[in-house]
């Protein structure tokens, strides 16, 4: 256990090596900070003054290793745009994602299994056509799309619910939280159900067929033999087995969700790290969004190997060797 | 993937599938009304798409056929230039019908050929991996697993950004869409190689593949004429999801701003410009390409949904 | 029973006096102030936030007028026609009560001109600045600048006490790693006090109670907030969410004046939106033609002119909202002329043609023009419109569209052949406009000039504005360097922007000519 969770790590670090690497690659062609920092009254030396300064005239990789060297005294710099630690922003920030993302993927486990479930245990009822048909058009939506229509609909027309932020937040010790205020929880419904719908359909689908597989088992077929009662089978043994997959797959798109965040935080001027991402690609504000990256690909590396930890215990046939699926 | 012992049955999981195809596939195609919708809507959206220069009332993508004065006409009338329009005009004139089934085709070739990119990729890297095994293994799947966990439009906008800065300034918008192409398809490889892994780790056991090894075939030969058939059902099925994925996300990418010139829409771009003219009134902008896009997605979807319980794999 | 009347009637009074004591504006645009340190960035919206808080000497109204802010006079020194005095407002406290004396002055003019302010450009001509007594200061120029107030519109006087005290005297750069204590905190002179700031989201502001002049706003708190989507803004607003929407998309403005309850105040911004190439003799490095440049010929460049309807932009792409225009000056610059701005009333495309013929291309060229898609209104739809009116004379045209981030670097490193730009002219001096875009690029001069124009004697012409203060002399040569601009169509000028704020019914607001809209000349209707 200990080795694999070490071999693991040392993937890990690779892992974030690698996506710093890409991630200061992409920096340079963004475009190009100095033009959005400095107004149109600035002149040639200004620019170069500051591309000086900034370093951005070094060679790449001793920009590269400049970035590794303060990033690993967990120091990104100062915003080229809000001009504060971008530590304190990512972590200023962060709540509004967490509990954007961890709201949405509440939505999507709570109706994924239940609807999963549902559609495998009726696998032929009219209900269970419908579900599965509608689920697809969840899938087929942008969710841009989405997020601009439920504004549309519920806030334009119908005025029930915010168009934008957060609501009043609350601060408890540092984490500003949105959850303990009526606006703050009205707010959260657009943005995490247009969030949400992807994952939904994914779990719900997901379910279902290993609820299928499951059922078809021999193992199953022998608890019917012995009378087991329905729900016993249904619930004890079958989607008991099911959960291996569903955690694997769940975890593995919690990295996906806060990325996704990007683009509904956008719609709905969530302020979460996503709209801090976009603002800061926009006027090429390397820190922040050198700082973003790799707080993504940390997160996806503790998810990982939480998941991995999580099927040892799950699962314990399961040996490392064999490769992980 | 159930079984044979017997090695002298080579041909064996090719007729296999075939039988499947021939049998099961149709029976369960007939038995859905609604799968035969979705393959009709998805036929001749593919179909209009493909003959657009010849359906189309207008050329949208010739700037100099287009009037300012013909924009923002309402659906079902005449501008005041005395121009027809079914679907309505948009804000330089272009007439939305017309703009649909051009753009359908670019959303199509990006999606279609994003998706081969990517099924190409993940087979080869799939086989590889699965078959060769150890670090070779190990290294493509820590990739696919870096691929899977980042999301795939977080990676197309990275690979995006760094064609930008490749390719100059003035060729950039010609070969926008070969990029949006390959940006696509990059961030969509991982889920066919880890398929392909999979089925090729448990092919490679048979006794078959060690007899063909051991008489002297060619590993790729192996690899192509009795590997590669038993892993084509998920793959296909794994493809038309993928497709659809794809067609979203060159419509998520253009909304995010990256994409094909606006001269030159897809439906993604469409859509874009369409979002402007929500409150103003000018719904048919959004509306008609949204519809298509949802429909053209949807219909897809349902396919690869009838595909994947035809043909029952295993899927994840 | 009596106890509950009288609490029902001192909650209705209550009600009846809220409207003219506490009135709260909830105003919306698309981005936030980037900094507090009002030296620190030159730039529109964080300008427009600072305005607030902290005051400059002068201001401008409306009409584009100086009108007295800090300062209460200004003049030319009479023996010394490059120094500058200024008469500092007495009385004036800071929002922490400390006074505001000529020191002040002196130290703010002093930060705004060091070198890691972002200011500095419009102070390059300052030699020194001096207190003469406690409300007397004394600006000496390194030469004669008879425009000199006119850069004084954007820079802020802060308290040298607190600056000093809070060690914010150096200007915060980017790219620095310390955290400078103006950038987060302020404290001005300014008839709003900040209260809180969450950078992005919310930035809460309240009326300063001291404030020196007499007539007290009729906002007494702000909520500034930022919605960086167009459909979600303009949701916000319809929603009753919001109070102020500074950034209004032109295809909404109709929209939204006939909604109940909303009122749309439109106006024309001091901003000209053009079309720049090169037209050196070097061959264009995105055209079909690669042995010369076909920009170079002025009969082109001509054509180009006829071809484009800028009425038909105004109409369809603008809805109504910009003010086509011939000459690449805003109307509120001095050296516009009604002449100057006339402009053809259609396209005339055969002319056009005739002229490309002559000019030995009859079949057009190709040529990529350069557009940003996220900084003037429409700029893509402009750009859009001009390449298919630029198609119906034969010159085809590839749109490449960029946000500004990458745009920008294109016109100053001058790897464009032809491109979308828009310019502000924050003097109202057409000085402004050939400093920059006129003049070689060389030096100080034509840094966004990267057309390859260069005409040596127009260049002296536009260096001796900045020194003459004969009024009558220099006018004159603006309008002969106006005169041969428009000759050589260096550039290719489309229209001028038009703003459009909305609002709930309630409050009045007219649209700043600088984007710059001061909530505090907000008026209530009743």
């Amino acid at each position: 256990m200990l080795a694999f969770i070490l071999r693991r790590l040392a993937q890990s670090i690779i892992v974030m090596a690698v996506v710093a690497l890409i991630a200061f690659m992409l920096f340079r062609y963004v475009g190009d900070p100095v033009a959005s920092l400095l107004g149109q009254d600035s002149r040639l030396e200004d620019f170069e003054e500051l591309r000086e300064r900034l370093g951005l005239n070094d060679p790449f990789y001793v920009q590269f290793g400049r970035f590794i060297g303060n990033a690993l005294q967990g120091e990104f710099g100062i915003s080229y745009r809000l001009q504060q630690p971008v530590s304190e922003l990512i972590i200023s920030r962060l709540p509004a994602t967490i509990e954007l993302a961890f709201a949405s993927a509440t939505i999507a486990l709570v109706f994924g299994l239940t609807l999963g479930v549902f559609t495998a245990l009726k696998p032929r009822s009219f209900a269970s056509g419908v579900i599965m048909t509608l689920s697809l058009v969840g899938v087929s939506l942008p969710t841009f799309l989405i997020g601009i229509g439920l504004i549309y609909v519920f806030a334009v027309e119908l005025q029930w619910l915010p168009s934008f932020g957060r609501g009043e937040v609350v601060d408890i010790g540092g984490w500003r939280t949105g959850l303990l205020t009526e606006t703050g929880l009205r707010s959260l419904i657009l943005p995490a159900i247009t969030l949400s719908l992807f994952q939904l359909t994914l779990i719900m689908r997901l379910v279902r067929a290993e609820m299928l597989e499951v059922l078809r088992q021999d193992y199953i077929r022998f608890a019917r033999a012995r009378g087991l009662s329905k729900r016993a089978i249904n619930f004890g043994h079958a989607l008991k087995n099911t959960m291996v997959p569903v955690i694997t797959i769940t975890g593995l798109q919690l990295g996906s969700v806060i990325a996704f965040s990007i683009v509904t935080e956008t719609v709905f001027q969530w302020p979460g790290v996503g709209s801090l991402f976009i603002n800061s690609v926009q006027v090429v504000d390397v820190p922040v969004m050198a700082a973003y990256l790799m707080f993504i690909a940390f997160v996806f590396v503790v998810i990982n190997l939480i998941v991995d930890i999580l099927y040892f215990a799950v699962d314990p046939r399961l040996r490392v060797g064999a490769g992980r699926r | 993937m159930s079984s044979t012992n017997n090695p002298a049955v080579t041909e064996q999981p090719r007729s296999r599938f075939q039988r499947i195809w021939d049998s099961d596939i149709f029976f369960s195609f007939r038995r859905s009304p609604i799968t035969i919708v979705a393959a009709l809507v998805t036929l001749v959206l593919i179909l209009s798409a493909l003959f657009a220069p010849w359906i189309a009332p207008y050329d949208p993508f010739n700037p100099a056929s287009l009037n300012l004065m013909d924009g923002f006409t309402p659906p079902n009338s005449e501008s005041m230039m005395g121009n027809y329009f079914l679907l309505g005009s948009d804000h330089q004139g272009r007439d939305v019908l017309s703009t649909i089934l051009y753009g359908s085709r670019i959303s199509l070739f990006v999606g279609i050929s994003a998706t081969l990119f990517a099924m190409a990729m993940g087979i080869s890297l799939g086989l590889l991996a699965g078959y060769r095994g150890g670090t070779i293994d190990a290294v493509i799947m820590r990739v696919a697993d870096i691929q899977l966990s980042f999301p795939a439009i977080l990676i197309a906008l990275l690979i995006f950004g760094i064609a930008r800065g490749i390719i100059p300034p003035s060729q950039q918008e010609n070969m926008a869409v070969w990029v949006l192409i390959i940006a696509i398809g990059l961030s969509n490889w991982a889920q066919f190689a880890r398929t392909v892994r999979g089925a090729t780790m448990v092919e490679r056991q048979k006794d078959y593949v060690s007899a063909a090894k051991l008489i002297g075939v060619h590993p790729l030969r192996i690899l192509i004429r009795h590997v590669l058939p038993n892993v084509l059902a998920p793959v296909l099925v794994i493809g038309t999801i993928g497709l659809a994925l794809a067609i979203i996300e060159e419509a998520t990418l253009s909304f995010l701003g990256v994409g094909v010139p606006p001269t030159q829409p897809s439906l993604g771009t469409l859509i874009r410009i369409g979002q402007q003219f929500l409150f103003s009134g000018e719904w048919w902008i959004l509306f008609f390409p949204a519809m298509t896009l949802i429909l053209l997605a949807l219909a897809v979807n349902l396919l690869g949904d009838w595909l994947r319980d035809a043909l029952n794999p295993r899927l994840r | 029973m009596r106890k509950l009347l009288i609490t029902a009637s001192v909650l209705a009074l209550g009600l009846a006096i809220m409207p003219a004591s506490a009135e709260t504006i909830r105003w919306a645009r698309n981005s936030d102030a980037l900094t507090l340190d009002p030296h620190s960035q030159n730039q529109g919206t964080t300008h427009t936030f600072s305005h607030h808080i902290y005051e400059t000497l002068v201001d401008r109204d409306v009409e584009g007028n100086l009108i007295p802010r800090l300062a209460t006079e200004w003049s030319v020194k009479e023996d010394d026609p490059t120094v500058w005095v200024f008469k500092v407002r007495e009385g004036v406290k800071f929002h922490d009560g400390a006074e505001l004396t000529a020191e002040d002055v002196v130290f703010s003019l002093d930060r705004a001109r060091s070198d890691k302010s972002n200011l500095k450009q419009l102070h390059s001509a300052v030699a020194s600045v001096t207190a003469v007594d406690d409300f007397t200061v004394e600006v000496k120029m390194t030469g004669p600048s008879p425009l000199y107030p006119n850069n004084l519109t954007n820079t802020f006087i802060m308290d040298k006490g607190w600056t000093e005290t809070n060690n914010a005297v150096e200007v915060q750069q980017a790219g620095s790693t310390d955290d400078n204590y103006a950038v987060r905190n302020t404290n001005g002179t300014g008839p709003y006090i900040l209260v809180s700031r969450d950078p992005d989201v919310r930035s809460v502001l309240k009326i300063n109670e001291n404030h020196w002049a007499e007539s007290k706003p009729a906002i007494t708190e702000i909520i500034y907030l930022p919605i960086a989507d167009n459909a979600t803004r303009i949701a916000a607003l319809l929603s009753g969410e919001v109070d102020l929407v500074q950034d209004v998309p032109v295809q909404d403005v109709e929209r939204l004046a006939g909604t109940a309850g909303i009122r749309v105040e439109t106006g024309p911004e001091n901003r000209i939106i053009y079309f720049g190439y090169r037209l050196g003799e070097e061959p264009l490095k995105s055209s079909n033609v690669t042995d010369k440049n076909p920009l170079a010929d002025s009969k082109v460049r001509e054509a180009m002119h006829l071809a484009i309807d800028r009425n038909a932009i105004k109409q369809v792409v603008m809805r109504g909202q910009a003010v086509p225009t011939g000459v690449a000056t805003p109307p509120f610059v001095n050296g516009w002329t009604p002449e100057l701005d006339a402009y053809p009333e259609k396209a005339d495309a055969a002319k056009a043609k005739e002229l490309l013929a002559e000019a030995g291309y009859p079949d057009g060229f190709t040529i990529t023009l350069d557009t940003p898609n996220n900084r003037y209104v429409n700029d893509e739809a402009i750009s859009q419109a001009i390449v298919g009116m630029l198609g119906q004379i034969g010159i085809k045209v590839t749109l490449a569209s960029r946000p500004v981030a990458q745009h920008s670097p294109l016109i100053q490193n001058a790897e464009t052949d032809f491109y979308l730009l828009g310019w502000g002219v924050p003097t109202f001096d057409s000085a402004y406009i050939f400093n920059d875009l006129v003049h070689t690029k060389e030096g100080q001069y034509g840094a966004y000039n990267p057309s390859g124009y260069s005409n040596p004697e127009l260049d002296k012409k536009i260096q001796s504005l900045a020194t003459e203060i004969d009024v009558e002399k220099r006018n004159a040569t603006i309008a002969e360097i106006w005169k041969t601009v428009q000759e050589d169509r260096v550039l290719l000028p489309i229209h001028n922007q038009v703003l459009a704020y909305a609002m709930k019914d309630k409050f009045t607001l007219a649209v700043h000519p600088e984007n710059q809209p001061r909530i505090y000349e907000v008026t209530i209707n009743d």
